[in-house]
């Protein structure tokens, strides 16, 4: 019922519904990565997601900013369903994805690893890649999160609310060529949903 | 009151009665797959207005308030969508929020609170003001004009303009204490008539548009037939307002030009920001600013025209 009533008041400030472009919701495993631009994503994204796709979809979210306070850590492991992870690198960061990922569960990741003011995302940090890698079977999709950046920015206490569309884009093929090759490949997919 | 808005309102439903019937025998009877495509549209722009009538229906009947609030809600999703479409920047993200979460409320405030003094200036002179303050507080200077306007427009637009249309409730009329409900009926369907009937005649007779790039959709032959029946039905209304029939038609022209200027420029302001409609918000229309663009522009021209000839201070 929480869950409910966050994402009604998030539909209600800022929309987010989806937009399915170049495929359809669909329960088989996998890897969600979009643009990120604010704190909401997480939330908007994973709403955007038929309900009981939701159940087996794991937003990554990042352990300093979700895990700082019991309210957030509350909203984003029981409402969320979400994995954190440590930023910081000490052990293997991927750890707890691997381990969602092996249950056959799908992920939301925001490969650039931070927020990102400017309306295209900044080049992808390389977990995407050591992820696709690893996990062929999994459908790599391509997401872009419009008007985010200008609805709640870093540093603003409320988000305003602009509506914001969550667009879902063709699966992308899996890592064949270098690494640097498939990140910029996958980030390509993100911006060519920005247009349109 | 009651008695004369129960007759309106069993008038309107009457309408939409009649106008859901001939959307259902127009579709059993249509063959092309356009003429198929109208109807569907048709359809689904009735089914909407049953719903839009009754909201206002139950806003009136319960009272000011809830009427104040129903229009505030109007402000609040047309504005969002006029900036949602709108390319501001994240450095602009106070001023955004600020004509939100501040001047909704508060010219909506003071409308329930009967100030009319400073209804009609807060957003002119108070928030045009501030919001570019807000902005450049921040220190971008790339843009800073382009992303401002609009900022200002959208909330002139959205909320200053379409507050006129409640705060009719504000004016004092000589001999019509209580009655001013009556007034905001007779705007709003004078105003709502005024586009269906120029969609109608549109439909029906169009075949000169009167500015293609803007409008395909408006023609001279809907201006014409859609201005002349909405004054013909707005003169016929004279008994619920203060006005003599000839000014009461006369009124009613002046809200139906008016409007017809509001969904005109709001076309190519939509257009200019490289969308076809403001919304997906109310099914067959549109978004909401769809079906409010020309109450934006009639609504503050019907309230001074009546301000200064009919109300006292």
């Amino acid at each position: 019922m929480i869950a409910d009533l966050l994402i009604g008041l998030t539909r209600f400030l800022v929309g987010g519904h989806p937009r399915w472009r170049g495929c359809l919701p669909e329960a088989r495993q996998r890897i969600y990565f979009a643009n990120h631009s604010s704190h909401l994503d997480t939330i908007i994204l994973w709403a955007a997601l038929p309900k009981p796709l939701r159940r087996t979809t794991h937003p990554v979210a990042a352990r300093d900013y979700w895990g700082a306070s019991a309210l957030r850590r509350f909203v984003a492991v029981k409402i969320l369903n979400a994995v954190l992870i440590d930023r910081s690198g000490v052990d293997d960061p991927l750890a707890p994805l691997r381990a969602a990922l092996d249950q056959g569960h799908s992920l939301i990741l925001f490969p650039e690893g931070t927020r990102q003011a400017a309306p295209l995302p900044a080049p992808f940090k390389s977990g995407l890649y050591n992820l696709a890698r690893a996990y062929p079977e999994a459908e790599l999709v391509p997401v872009y999160l419009t008007n985010l950046a200008r609805a709640y920015p870093k540093g603003a206490i409320l988000p305003a609310p602009l509506t914001c569309i969550v667009n879902f884009g063709a699966a992308i093929s899996h890592a064949d060529g270098c690494k640097d090759e498939f990140l910029a490949n996958a980030r390509a997919a993100v911006c060519a949903l920005a247009e349109g | 009151m009651n008695a004369t808005m129960l007759t309106l309102f069993g008038g309107v439903f009457a309408l939409l009665l009649l106008a859901s019937g001939v959307g259902f025998i127009l579709a059993r009877r249509v063959t092309s797959d356009a003429g198929r495509a109208t109807v569907a549209n048709l359809n689904a722009r009735i089914k909407a207005w049953w719903l839009m009538v009754g909201l206002f229906c139950v806003a009136f009947l319960v009272g000011k308030t809830v009427t104040i609030l129903l229009f505030a809600l109007a402000s609040f999703y047309c504005l969002r969508e006029f900036l949602s479409i709108t390319p501001t920047r994240p450095e602009d993200h106070r001023a955004v929020a600020a004509a939100f979460y501040l001047f909704i409320p508060l010219q909506y405030w003071l409308i329930a609170t009967n100030w009319q003094g400073l209804f009609a200036i807060l957003i002119p002179v108070w928030a045009f003001l501030l919001l570019p303050v807000l902005a450049v507080l921040k220190g971008e200077t790339q843009d800073f004009l382009p992303r401002t306007a609009p900022i200002q427009w959208a909330l002139m637009l959205t909320v200053y303009c379409i507050s006129h249309a409640p705060a009719l409730l504000l004016l004092q009329i000589p001999g019509y204490e209580g009655r001013n409900f009556l007034l905001l009926f007779f705007l709003i369907t004078v105003v709502q008539l005024s586009d269906v009937l120029q969609y109608v005649f549109g439909k029906l007779f169009g075949r000169h548009p009167v500015a293609p790039r803007v409008s395909p959709s408006k023609t001279w032959e809907g201006l014409i037939g859609g201005a002349l029946s909405a004054t013909a039905i707005g003169a016929g209304l004279w008994w619920i307002t203060p006005f003599t029939p000839v000014q009461a038609a006369a009124l009613a022209l002046a809200i139906v030009l008016a409007g017809f200027c509001g969904g005109l420029v709001l076309s190519a302001v939509k257009r200019s920001l490289g969308a076809k409609d403001w919304g997906t918000m109310i099914e067959g229309h549109g978004g909401a600013l769809d079906r409010m663009d020309s109450v934006s522009f009639a609504a503050p021209v019907f309230f001074h025209l009546t301000n200064y000839f009919f109300a006292v201070l």
